[in-house]
């Protein structure tokens, strides 16, 4: 199973927050910037790839024990974000590209 | 201490949904005949309206707390209220600066129009007000209350355009000096989902774009008398100072 080191070295996404969770597994992915919806639907071990840069995006991603947050479009994490991320372990990624881009990058990755 | 009827989340035809027949004088006409004392008036990311509201308001007895309904970059709706017209153009200049310039289509969202008071077109902004700031929940709170503003999240319960359909539940350490919600739900029923905003201040109004809606949400402040000071008072529940609200209904 592919951890989030290298998912981040294939797809050259930027560790913005969270070094200390970067061993963590990926099972899957999930894309949305409503919120309501990621904690409906994103599954556990899940990568979460939104736009959203609030810190509520980190109190979602460790109830649901995603495995890491992509940032797309260059976006960057609110600071109290970025803290919790390195609290929690669960690291925040940056990518220049979009949310259209991104994911079917790593959707191709994680389907071999 | 007296009594006073609010409807704090009024549109006016300059809202892009604001219905033709929203302005500034039916507005007045209509919050009159319905006993509303204090008008609440709040455009989408814009103040243009509130001081010609006031204007006309006074003549009627109605006190206008004069604000805009932002929407942030989450495009979650929040109430803002200015004690003065100074601060209220302070903070129309920061929705100058942060308003993307992206051009209103009249077919698709109306007219977005600024009135005088023989109810003439002195104005048309161009710009698409119910686009997103490029400004975050918590900047928006900073700014509002650096020019010693009110900041109240809208319609929090709400499926669109609310703290919980945008970032999926109320943040635990907001600093809003109340919260709304609207006549789908009860301040009981939203601090059984989220318990720690217990201590929050929660109002209702109509959010009205129509006459017909004004005054279908009512918070009653109970307070000596009507100015910024002693609403923000009530609002913190200081110097015995309150609000409830009133059971819905036109």
């Amino acid at each position: 199973m592919m951890t989030i080191s290298d998912i981040a070295q294939k797809l050259s996404l930027k560790v913005l927050s969270g070094q200390g969770g970067i061993n963590r597994e990926v099972t899957g992915g999930y894309v949305s910037d409503l919120l309501s919806d990621v904690m409906g639907h994103a599954q556990a071990g899940h990568i979460w790839i939104t736009l959203q840069t609030h810190k509520n995006v980190m109190a979602i991603a460790s109830l649901k024990d995603l495995a890491a947050v992509i940032l797309v479009s260059s976006h960057q994490p609110n600071e109290d974000t970025a803290m919790q991320s390195n609290e929690e372990e669960i690291p925040v990624l940056g990518t220049d590209l979009s949310a259209f881009e991104i994911s079917g990058k790593l959707y191709e990755i994680l389907k071999t | 201490m007296n009594s006073f009827r609010a409807d704090l989340h009024v549109h006016t035809v300059l809202s892009p949904c604001g219905d033709l027949k929203m302005s500034p004088a039916a507005i007045v006409e209509t919050a009159a005949r319905r006993g509303i004392d204090i008008l609440g008036i709040t455009d989408h990311n814009s103040t243009k309206h509130g001081p010609l509201v006031s204007k006309l308001a006074r003549e009627k007895g109605i006190f206008v707390l004069c604000g805009a309904e932002v929407t942030t970059r989450e495009e979650a709706h929040c109430l803002t209220f200015f004690e003065n017209f100074e601060t209220l153009a302070a903070f129309q200049q920061y929705l100058d600066r942060h308003l993307p310039d992206i051009k209103n289509d009249p077919k698709y969202f109306g007219y977005q129009v600024v009135l005088d008071e023989q109810e003439m077109i002195v104005e048309e902004e161009e710009r698409l007000l119910i686009s997103g700031l490029d400004q975050g929940l918590d900047q928006v709170e900073t700014e509002v209350h650096r020019l010693g503003g009110l900041f109240i999240p809208a319609h929090i319960d709400r499926p669109r355009y609310s703290l919980t359909s945008q970032l999926g539940f109320v943040p635990q350490d907001l600093k809003a000096d109340a919260l709304e919600v609207s006549r789908f739900t009860t301040p009981e029923e939203m601090i059984r989902q989220f318990p720690w905003i217990e201590s929050y201040t929660f109002i209702r109004s109509s959010d009205a774009h129509h006459p017909d809606t004004l005054g279908s949400g009512i918070t009653i402040f109970d307070m000596e008398n009507r100015n910024f000071g002693e609403i923000r008072k009530a609002l913190h529940k200081q110097d015995n100072r309150s609000t409830r609200i009133e059971k819905p209904g036109i």
